[in-house]
């Protein structure tokens, strides 16, 4: 029924010659992995590290599935109800709520009872709670920011923006050069909620956010129209690419590579095709969002994408020992490493890659993000209101005049789905 | 013959017609020649903007030959594996459907009819979600199986029309005749009837060939991924795949196009006799 | 069993040769749409149960949606301007209907946009729209116009789809009005050329009438693709920029099954509109195929 990557785990397992601690489990039985990690270097990451727990538990019969991650995202509705396996990928926070409460993800609380992960994890466990219990554990995430070219912003005389202001100047400088501020591609709506999230949280604080997202601050409250105004005051001069609505991420990034935009405000995974196209990493730097209102504190989108124990699974033994085993601090270095997935550890007592990007973002995230740490536009709001809202943004960013329209037209939304 | 035949019109006339014709050809198909043309590029025409001059270099072999390394041939797979048994299965079902409705008269045969009309002209979407449950039930989610019994249920309508129409225009005294010599009902079907269909039958094949070798909506909808998935929608992947890689996505859609276009230079008079079934009378 | 056959055998064959289309059809299309008509008086994520909401999906959908609003202005714009297939289909027909040296591969040539899968169609005009590279921008730029990003703007999206989706449609009215050509009769066009009768009297008055068939199946089909319109959009512009490109098929689709939908009763509720939009068409066909039916026998 899907794409079966039945790799040969015992034998790739023996060729594997882990150092260390293969102190063996010996657990045995079934344990059936579902994964959306398809895209060939997350996919390589994945199975190497599903080895190494075979490797721990020679014994167990482990069965991996590897489906193609947009595909996943319709799919997963259905094999958890009628073909469950016993661990399965997706996504923290509100992205996680239809399945919690349809009963289809197994409560977790008990392994972030336990000490290792009550510890280490900490952090990222607000996104893994719905209603006081933990439903998941995370196992990557990665900070989304400014990435932008050193190399313009030195010819310009330019410097990191301290506060709203400074980032508003410095682009009337980008301009005056002859080139767009920030490069975005909107088709697919979600990068335009990226710059809403930052330009929200700045404004009013990861609170506010978070109520809104919640519902319970109406669309068209004055204080989403400041957020929108500062968002206007970019927009007004002209600081982003033309023609943005029908292009997607990746056809955005050319203008940043051929140095006719001068940053772009993205997660992590723009750093790889960046520097793929050419980019060293002289020319592209990362700063955080600076802030915009003094006084609220700092607070940073980073998704994490998490394992879940379907509540139909057949080995939730198996499954538990297997997400004990991927969120440890040695497991966490390893896939998170600039050779595999090339993101940031959940564990506290992991060590991230030297790569300069992942550095920066790991500082900031564990240093300078006391707001809080939210999941994504679409990952925090419900579906429903986080479709309209992404189109209500992107229609802004081409008509901002449109303004009062969008937001009253959000508001029936917030309305209709209370 | 109307409008006048250019052959008696003046020499100047004719002469004009015929050069007009590949120009207003070349103008009608633009787009597609504009693909083709993409199709044969080096990638670096792209960034040097060189998209309209001649390309910089004939890339033929090594850009289709990238599309034939991908999962490309694996979708044209699937889609003749989806295309074949459904033809065979609604060209079968009408057959039978038609000869029931189109030789005997019986009670209900004309709301029959008239159902099986009114289900071929219904929007795909009403079906959508209970054909997907159905789908999912069955446990023929994300298979060809699933996808082809569906396409031949739902083609059996628009089929049961046309093959009921071209028996009602048979001579009745054939089978009359049969039936006097005490043949049995089922072999004049197969012995006098099914032979005397063989124009229809081939103009639904080709027909409903090009049809579901087209069809987007339900292998979006009953499919995913390569495993099941034809080439219409596997074009959507293979172009994310190798995104903004325009002579490659361009290679990608004109290979996804051929089949059905070879089908209808093959078979054209049959491809248009089924087209325009009803039209002419 | 066997004996009882033989002597019912004109009566009992019929339903044995019926039985298996009806099967599959009754499965596969009669069903599913009794279930949708249900499944619109539901709330249900298609995860958990199903609550009963009586029409208050209707409500939302008729008086409260302006996405809802705006796919049934689309779809009125694709029945008005998808029509143009008809004339244009004709137009091209005339052009073509000449016996000179290879205008059989011409003919064949002019239909080949109808064989191409609407996907591909899509892409090819989503290229040929593109504001940076596309040939629409460097044709009208040549005449001093542009560049104009037409997928990309709210007003002319819409009909951009339209147009791409006109470019197959006209060529198979196109094909229609070519074989009803072929079958006009030579002797009543002598005559009216005797009449004097030339040119568009002679169109209008005696090829149209006899071409009426043609012009009745080119209707319906460029109808019903008209209200089916959902590959071209999903391909070209994903209803976007902001929702201004959806129609009813795509709205459906989205709600129920795209990433942020999953509304499933709500989306049953946008089918029954669509399929009570197109019962109208439907009624009027058969109703034409009644006629002809009781006249023919």
């Amino acid at each position: 029924m899907f794409q079966y990557s039945k790799t040969l785990l015992a034998a790739l397992a023996a060729a594997t010659t882990l150092a260390g601690n293969a102190s063996a489990d010996n657990l045995t039985g079934d344990l059936k992995i579902f994964l959306d990690t398809s895209n060939p270097a997350p996919r390589a990451t994945m199975e190497a590290m599903i080895a190494r727990f075979q490797a721990k538990n020679p014994e167990m019969n482990i069965e991996t599935t590897v489906i193609d991650r947009e595909a996943y995202k319709t799919q997963i509705r259905n094999f958890l109800t009628a073909n469950a396996p016993d661990v399965a990928t997706w996504y923290a926070a509100n992205r996680m709520t239809p399945y919690v409460n349809a009963g289809l993800f197994e409560d977790v609380s008990d392994l972030w009872a336990e000490p290792e992960i009550a510890e280490n994890l900490a952090s990222t466990k607000g996104a893994m709670t719905i209603d006081g219990k933990q439903w998941g554990v995370p196992y990557t995430y990665y900070q989304w920011g400014v990435y932008y070219r050193a190399d313009i912003y030195k010819e310009l005389g330019l410097s990191e923006p301290a506060n709203f202001d400074e980032m508003v100047s410095n682009c009337e400088a980008v301009i005056a050069s002859g080139r767009k501020c920030y490069t975005i591609g909107t088709k697919w709506l979600w990068t335009a909620s990226g710059w809403f999230d930052y330009l929200n949280m700045r404004t009013h604080g990861f609170d506010f956010h978070m109520q809104l997202a919640r519902g319970e601050i109406a669309w068209t409250d004055d204080r989403v129209r400041e957020t929108f105004a500062n968002w206007q005051r970019l927009v007004d001069l002209g600081a982003f690419v033309d023609d943005h609505q029908n292009k997607d991420w990746q056809q955005s990034l050319p203008f940043l590579v051929s140095g006719d935009a001068a940053a772009i405000l993205k997660g992590n995974f723009a750093v790889a095709p960046l520097r793929e196209a050419g980019l060293t990493d002289d020319q592209l730097d990362f700063h955080q969002f600076p802030a915009i209102t003094p006084g609220i504190e700092l607070a940073e989108d980073a998704p994490t994408d998490t394992f879940h124990i379907p509540t139909n699974a057949q080995n939730k033994d198996n499954a538990r020992a297997f997400l004990r085993f991927v969120v440890s601090a040695e497991e966490q270095t390893e896939i998170n490493n600039g050779k595999n997935l090339g993101q940031l550890p959940v564990n506290a007592k992991s060590s991230v890659d030297d790569d300069k990007f992942l550095q920066k973002g790991f500082e900031m995230l564990s240093t300078n993000s006391p707001g809080g740490v939210a999941q994504f536009f679409d990952r925090d709001y419900p579906a429903e209101m986080a479709k309209a809202a992404m189109e209500g943004m992107q229609e802004f960013m081409v008509f901002p005049d449109n303004l009062d329209d969008i937001l009253e037209r959000l508001e029936a939304v917030r309305q209709d789905s209370k | 013959m109307f409008p006048a035949p250019i052959e008696k019109a003046s020499r100047g006339a004719r002469i004009t017609y015929q050069t007009m014709l590949p120009f207003v050809l070349v103008l009608w198909l633009a787009p597609l020649i504009a693909v083709a043309l993409f199709s044969v590029r080096p990638a670096a025409d792209f960034t040097a903007g060189n998209y309209w001059g001649l390309p910089s270099s004939w890339e033929f072999i090594a850009n289709y030959g990238q599309v034939f390394t991908s999962s490309m041939p694996r979708y044209i797979l699937n889609s003749f594996m989806i295309t074949i048994p459904t033809v065979i299965g609604a060209v079968a079902l009408s057959a039978m459907a038609g000869f029931a409705l189109g030789v005997y008269r019986f009670r209900g045969n004309l709301i029959l009819f008239f159902l099986f009309i009114a289900g071929n002209f219904v929007p795909f979407q009403i079906l959508m979600i209970p054909v997907r449950d159905l789908t999912l039930d069955m446990g023929l989610y994300n298979t060809k199986t699933g996808l082809v019994l569906f396409h031949v249920a739902f083609q059996t309508g628009f089929c049961t029309l046309f093959m009921r129409n071209f028996i009602r225009a048979l001579p009745f005294d054939l089978i009359e005749a049969a039936r006097v010599e005490g043949i049995a009902e089922w072999r004049i079907f197969w012995f006098v009837v099914l032979p005397l269909m063989k124009p229809a039958l081939a103009a639904l094949a080709v027909l409903i060939f090009t049809f579901i070798w087209n069809d987007y909506f339900w292998a979006v909808v009953l499919t995913q991924g390569e495993a099941a998935q034809p080439v219409t929608a596997g074009i959507t992947s293979f172009n994310a795949q190798f995104r903004a890689m325009y002579h490659l996505m361009s290679a990608g859609s004109i290979i996804a196009a051929l089949p059905p276009v070879a089908m209808f230079f093959l078979m054209q008079k049959h491809f248009i006799a089924g087209l325009t079934l009803g039209a002419v009378k | 069993m066997y004996s009882w056959y033989k002597r019912n055998q004109i009566a009992a064959t019929p339903w044995l040769f019926l039985i298996p289309a009806l099967i599959m059809f009754a499965m596969y299309v009669i069903y599913p749409i009794l279930q949708s008509f249900n499944l619109s008086l539901y709330k249900w994520d298609g995860l958990g149960d199903a609550e009963y909401v009586g029409l208050a999906n209707y409500e939302k959908l008729l008086l409260r949606d302006r996405a809802f609003e705006i796919s049934m202005w689309n779809n009125a714009k694709w029945l008005a301007f998808y029509l143009l297939a008809i004339p244009g289909g004709l137009f091209i027909a005339l052009f073509l209907n000449q016996t000179v040296r290879g205008i059989r591969l011409y003919k064949s040539l002019f239909f080949f946009p109808f064989v191409i899968s609407q996907i591909v169609v899509g892409l090819v005009f989503t290229w040929f729209y593109d504001p940076t590279f596309g040939l629409f921008n460097a044709i009208i730029g040549v005449v001093g116009l542009g560049p104009v990003n037409v997928l990309g703007d709210p007003q002319l999206a819409t009909y951009g789809i339209i147009a791409a989706g006109l470019w197959p449609q006209t060529a198979y009215c196109m094909i229609l009005y070519l074989t009803g050509l072929n079958a006009v009769d030579p002797e009543q066009i002598e005559a009216a050329r005797l009449d004097g009768a030339k040119g568009m009297r002679m169109l209008w008055h005696v090829i149209l009438p006899q071409l009426r068939p043609a012009t009745f199946i080119a209707f319906v089909v460029t109808i019903i693709g008209a209200l089916r319109s959902f590959d071209l959009i999903s391909i070209m512009t994903n209803g976007g920029p902001f929702g201004s490109t959806r129609v009813l098929s795509f709205y459906m689709f989205e709600k129920s099954l795209s990433e942020y939908g999953f509304k499933m009763g709500y989306g049953a509720a946008i089918a029954v509109v669509l399929f009570l939009l197109m019962l109208i068409f439907i009624g009027y066909f058969l109703w034409r195929m009644y006629q002809d039916e009781k006249g023919g026998h």
